[in-house]
């Protein structure tokens, strides 16, 4: 099931990774937050011996060429050795500059930069406002600074971690995108029970889950796993497919299987023995609890083979998980 | 209520650090049988509850309860206050039975939660 076409392996998506992170951030950061400014320029009548002073004394490799507040070319290290080397020291950097100039706006985001970047080997791009005026340079440097100093300072914040799941299946186009997560469970395993539910109600919160349709998984889910914990010899499995408009919850086990589906389904039933009552569970409520909580539910089970329960939670009208509102 | 209340009304004690006292719990619900907890609470409720294993704070998360009373006195296991402590979910405690603190709670005016099937 997991293998179907479109299905995404959580295990590289949300996880941690900070390659990751650093993809959505040069999508969130804007070129301001890691343009240089103020901006060392120069005017088109100096001549290539000052541009070489002034970059000299700013420890740059190039500036932007300024004519009355006009942006008008740039000039590079490069520019200055070609033209020392022809003995043109004293030429004016009006003739040395390169007009055909890349910009980009301080409020565009920080992949426009990474494209401008890639699509000619310049050093540095000015930075222009909307209006056209210049107010800062970026550098590759510049960019990386920026997303090292965004990863750290979103190292513990919650909200882009958030913010990426949220929007998880915006950008992934298939006929049927399901993210899939699974989970072994230990039979009579009670220091670790209700794990794998904690983490599957945290992900459809991250997810943008509404908390009503999250606590019904929940429930759900929680119930299923502690029936694995208390009934089955082996353990089994937990696995959640969450599709933007529901959430499918399905457990399966290697046996002992139900000998009775009926009785098992009625309220009140229970096989459990005594020590598993103690703990809270197993007072014949836990199938029961499952079918109010989903919107579909079914059980198969042979004595023997064993079990397998499949519950599906609807999200309801105007709740899609991993997209964002529209705003 | 607020929990700084139900601490005065019931005299119980705050297990877990950094609880904010001022958060309000709608009405409670008591029980024993974690089930009926998934069952029957609502969100923001407080749970009161005799049983002291992990299992009651993950059923109180579950169901997006508002935090634990736990009664009767016992002590509860070391791993049942790390969980809660771990996830954010208030643990109180309490001397006295179920029914005593449910009775002192009710009367200082939270309700039960209402059965609607």
């Amino acid at each position: 099931m997991s293998s179907s076409p479109g299905s995404v392996d959580t295990r590289s998506l949300l996880q941690d990774s900070d390659l990751t992170k650093a993809q959505e951030l040069v999508y969130e950061l804007v070129v301001r937050q890691v343009m240089t400014t103020p901006v060392v320029s120069v005017q088109p009548d100096q001549t290539m011996h000052e541009l070489g002073e002034k970059l000299r004394a700013a420890g740059i490799a190039g500036a932007p060429v300024v004519e009355q507040g006009e942006l008008i070319g740039i000039v590079s290290m490069n520019d200055l050795i070609n033209a020392l080397e022809r003995g043109s020291r004293d030429d004016p950097v009006r003739q040395w500059m390169t007009i055909d100039i890349l910009t980009v706006r301080e409020d565009d985001s920080v992949i426009e930069a990474v494209k401008a970047f890639a699509s000619r080997p310049v050093g540095r791009i000015p930075v222009v406002s909307a209006q056209g005026s210049l107010v800062g340079i970026v550098t590759g440097g510049d960019i990386t600074r920026g997303l090292v100093r965004a990863l750290d300072l979103d190292h513990r914040s919650d909200e882009v971690s958030h913010y990426r799941a949220s929007h998880i299946f915006q950008d992934i186009s298939s006929h049927d995108t399901s993210l899939t997560l699974r989970y072994t469970v230990s039979p009579r395993d009670f220091s670790h029970s209700g794990e794998a539910s904690a983490k599957v109600k945290r992900a459809l919160q991250r997810l943008g889950g509404r908390p009503e349709a999250v606590r019904r998984v929940a429930v759900a889910c929680y119930e299923a796993e502690m029936n694995l914990v208390i009934h089955t010899d082996a353990g089994g499995e937990v696995l959640v497919e969450v599709r933007p408009d529901r959430v499918s919850i399905t457990t399966t086990d290697a046996g002992p299987g139900i000998s009775d589906i009926e009785s098992a389904l009625e309220a009140g039933f229970s096989t459990a023995p005594d020590w598993i009552r103690d703990l809270g569970f197993g007072a014949g409520m836990g199938l029961e609890n499952i079918r109010r909580c989903s919107d579909e539910f079914s059980l198969r089970s042979e004595v023997g083979s064993g079990t397998k329960l499949v519950a599906v939670v609807y999200l309801g009208q105007g709740n899609r998980l991993g997209r964002a509102p529209r705003s | 209520m607020t929990l700084r209340e139900v601490v005065r009304v019931v005299g119980a004690e705050v297990l877990t650090e950094d609880v904010d006292l001022d958060r309000e719990v709608a009405c409670a619900f008591g029980a024993d049988l974690m089930s009926d907890v998934l069952a029957l609470s609502r969100p923001g409720a407080l749970l009161l509850t005799g049983l002291m294993q992990p299992q009651v704070v993950r059923t109180a998360d579950m169901a997006d309860m508002a935090a634990i009373l736990l009664v009767r006195g016992k002590r509860p296991q070391r791993d049942t206050v790390a969980l809660a402590q771990d996830i954010g979910m208030p643990l109180l405690w309490a001397k006295e039975t179920m029914f005593t603190v449910a009775g002192r709670l009710y009367s200082a005016g939270l309700n039960g939660v209402e059965l609607t099937r």
